[in-house]
């Protein structure tokens, strides 16, 4: 268990008794539900082999740091990109064009917990273009291309200690957001821990992302009382302008926050009108902070990653800025806070709650104009409760942590300590419908569900537990994922499968919108990687020192060159691999005896690097990894190690040994 | 040489991978490939073989077109020349003469749909047994691009 929030280790028992005796809150049944899996199910989640998935779902890999990509409604696993963690299977954070990916004010970090997986939009729609996802450890944001499915992008967010606020979209992707989740002096100092309520504070940062490259950067932070920012989600329709964040301990607690943090009857939802933001940042109500933050992008041209160092940040105080933030009082430590298609209503599930309150976005502003306030916390209004609220759910279930919508007028809630997701009328607040999930479910997810037009088709559970779902595997067993079909009054569940990682959140997509997106190969005529060899005449090998350069290419079913000698001991040598096929599929592979590092695994029209660094004399052998023909057990070679002052001659070839 | 095991994985999946389509017009398996004239009795004339592909008919003009074949030549040396010499075998066979055994159509098609024409036109899958497995890459020319590679040939 690693769970984002410290309250889901405090209800793990209880919601396990209940899940096990089959206590759930409408006394439903947990062992009738394998049995009452109509027998159409199956049917609506076969997928024929060879045909395609209607969607594509984007589960994060939680603990693992990846983004993994399932089919729906089959559940196929078909890929998982590697964001915040290594991946030796791809060479990423191994091969010398993706070192730089990882490297953050901290150096070069091999691992990190990956959360909130978010799709940009185009006037309040996914449009398939990029899908961001939150570091939630070092905090971190990164942009997915999704027409290669690789990680383009990784921005570090300074004066944060805890990206779990993130990285929400307003509806045409102007800003991705990232708030904090552990409030911390700002700048950082060396202060004792109890001066908490003195010197604690939370930054909310905005990122800008360019609407054509989607290259990011930190536009503003919003510095903000000592709490505990938790989610957060943009405004559309008429409320574009405005981003929502939940938060907890409003009374700053720095210890046993389980009981401490849970004492306030309301926390607060903070409105931040972005769009005044600007208006402030522009008129330069903005401090320069010193900061240190890295900013690394992969340019697909060069294909090759670099990373820059940042040193100050721009930082709006609400207390320079009125009618930029405003706290709308929320009970119960709320979790998830999330908007209607409308833009309308604001949801916010107050996880010690049964109940969901629903706050109104109109009311907010006549709220705000008539000045409607219940005092401040920090110089920050505080609308009154009444004023602000469009309605309540009420007896849900136990733990609401996250809502979502579908195109008829419904929100899905889950319920934690219940496991189970329960449906609702937006305006009447009236429960519809519920149905049990296996177990103690987190986030769910609608297609285009936090969207203006969400698909109302399916529903994926991400369940944190699954005890005796699975064949057991010792001690650790996996999470999974349930596909429930929302498309009638009764919700009805039709599938369930293990996933990778913790799969805090999970988009989809419909897969006509990322289908045509789709690069096949990479043109070796855009190839623009400096170490490339674009042709066999191109190889060489050439040494300067101790350091080797060997341009190197690869096609079925050969490298070239795939003999060389005069390396010796203590060389490093750098094989620069270019994957000379221009056809869809065809990606070669090399690994070389004893390298301390990964196999490279090269699409076709790439050039990767592999540092190797011989520790011995000897002939070494070096193959191709990823079966690429029927002659693929013959792409082999040999590099000839001699003593660190032999004399050796380089020499290098393929077929005939030239004569030197 | 080969390893007895290799001999046999390598048969194995050029049988699973020609084991499909109809085969009735191969030509006998001792057909002496590369000379044009010399067909054994009902084995089809290859310069009469188009291939399987998108090009149907292709007229080639009187004289090579020195423009086109030099821009030919450069395509050649950037996507080809991993596994062809000009003028000698290599791992797939040499381009020189090819016009005389071959009819442009086929050469085109074999540039441009090489997986379907190494499972499917008897020729093609002759010359990928006899290259021991081999398989033409397809490098995504262009018809054009096709068209200049093939004029490049009627300069060697």
């Amino acid at each position: 268990m690693k769970n984002s929030s410290k309250f889901l280790l405090f209800f793990l028992a209880a919601s396990l008794v209940l899940s096990f005796l089959g206590l759930t809150s409408c006394g439903q049944q947990n062992q009738g539900s394998g049995g009452a899996l109509s027998s159409d199910a199956a049917s609506q989640v076969y997928v024929p082999p060879g045909q395609y998935d209607k969607y594509y779902s984007f589960l994060s890999g939680g603990f693992s740091g990846q983004l993994s990509v399932y089919g729906l409604p089959s559940g196929r696993l078909f890929r998982v990109i590697p964001v915040f963690s290594v991946d030796p299977e791809k060479a990423y954070g191994f091969n010398e064009e993706t070192k730089p990916m990882l490297e953050t004010s901290h150096g070069f970090l091999p691992w990190d917990d990956a959360h909130h997986p978010e799709l940009s939009q185009t006037n309040g729609e996914t449009d398939g273009r990029w899908i961001f996802i939150n570091a939630n450890n070092t905090p971190r944001v990164a942009r997915i291309d999704l027409s290669v499915f690789e990680t383009a992008e990784i921005i570090e967010i300074p004066n944060s200690a805890g990206n779990h606020s993130s990285p929400f979209t307003t509806q045409n992707t102007d800003y991705v957001v990232a708030g904090t989740r552990f409030s911390v002096p700002i700048p950082q100092k060396d202060v004792a821990i109890a001066s908490y309520a003195k010197n604690f504070k939370g930054a909310l940062t905005f990122i800008k992302v360019d609407k054509e490259t989607g290259k990011m950067s930190i536009a503003f932070q919003v510095l903000m009382p000592g709490f505990d920012y938790d989610l957060a989600h943009a405004g559309k329709g008429n409320s574009d302008g405005w981003m929502f964040f939940s938060s907890y301990n409003s009374e700053q607690q720095n210890s046993l926050l389980e009981v401490n943090a849970s004492q306030n009857d309301k926390d607060f939802i903070a409105a931040i009108n972005w769009k005044k933001a600007e208006e402030y940042l522009s008129k330069g109500k903005a401090k320069d902070f010193p900061a240190n933050y890295t900013h690394n992008y992969y340019d697909e041209g060069k294909q090759m990653a670099s990373s820059e160092t940042l040193k100050s940040v721009k930082v709006l105080d609400p207390a320079d800025c009125p009618g930029m933030v405003y706290f709308l009082p929320t009970p119960k430590s709320p979790h998830g806070v999330d908007v209607d298609p409308t833009g309308e209503y604001i949801i916010g599930a107050g996880k010690l709650s049964t109940d969901i309150t629903a706050h109104s976005f109109t009311k907010m502003l006549k709220a705000i104009e008539d000045k409607a306030f219940d005092g401040d916390r920090f110089g920050i209004p505080v609308l009154k409760y009444d004023a602000v609220l469009a309605g309540v759910v009420k007896d849900g279930g136990l733990g609401p942590l996250h809502s979502e919508f579908d195109d008829k007028g419904f929100g899905y809630t889950s319920f934690f300590i219940s496991s189970e997701v329960v449906k609702w009328k937006v305006g009447t607040w009236e429960v519809v419908d519920r149905i049990p999930v296996y177990y103690s479910i987190g986030h769910l997810s609608v297609i285009g569900g936090d969207t203006r037009k969400p698909d109302g088709k399916y529903l994926l559970a991400l369940n944190k537990i699954t005890k005796d779902r699975y064949l057991p595997t010792g001690p650790e067993l996996c999470q999974a994922a349930q596909l429930i079909d929302i498309s009638g009054d009764k919700m009805k569940l039709l599938l369930d499968f293990p996933t990778i990682g913790e799969p805090h959140y999970a988009q989809g997509i419909a897969a006509d919108k990322l289908v045509p997106r789709q690069k096949q190969f990479y043109k070796l005529s855009e190839n623009k990687h400096p170490n490339a060899a674009l042709t066999e005449k191109d190889t060489k090998v050439v040494r300067e020192g101790n350091i080797v350069h060997v341009y190197m290419t690869t096609i079925r079913s050969h490298f070239s060159p795939d003999n060389i000698e005069g390396i010796r001991v203590g060389d490093k040598v750098y094989f620069h691999v270019t994957n000379l096929e221009q056809d869809f599929d065809v990606p070669h592979g090399f690994a070389i005896l004893g390298m301390q590092n990964s196999e490279l695994l090269i699409m076709p029209g790439q050039t990767e690097t592999l540092l190797w660094e011989p520790k011995s004399e000897g002939v070494i052998p070096f193959y191709c990894t990823d079966f690429c023909s029927a002659l693929h057990q013959e792409m082999q070679g040999y590099v000839r190690v001699s003593a660190a002052n032999s004399n050796t001659p380089l020499k290098w070839w393929l077929g005939q040994e030239p004569n030197i | 040489m080969k390893s007895s095991a290799l001999i046999f994985l390598t048969t194995t999946i050029l049988f699973f991978t020609l084991g499909c389509g109809g085969d009735a017009s191969a030509p006998a398996a001792n057909g002496n490939e590369p000379k044009p004239k010399s067909m054994l009795a009902g084995e089809p004339d290859p310069m009469q073989d188009k291939g399987i592909g998108p090009i149907t008919s292709l007229e080639l003009g009187a004289t090579v077109d020195e423009a086109m074949a030099e821009k030919g030549k450069n395509i050649y040396a950037k996507m080809c020349t991993a596994c062809h010499k000009p003028t000698e075998k290599f791992i797939g066979p040499a381009p020189k003469g090819v016009l005389e055994r071959r009819s442009p159509e086929w050469v085109m098609n074999m540039i441009l749909n090489p997986e379907v024409m190494i499972k499917e036109n008897a020729i093609a899958k002759k010359l990928l047994m006899e290259f021991n497995g081999s398989p033409m890459a397809n490098q995504n020319l262009t018809q054009e691009e096709a068209r200049a590679v093939l004029e490049y040939f009627r300069t060697l």
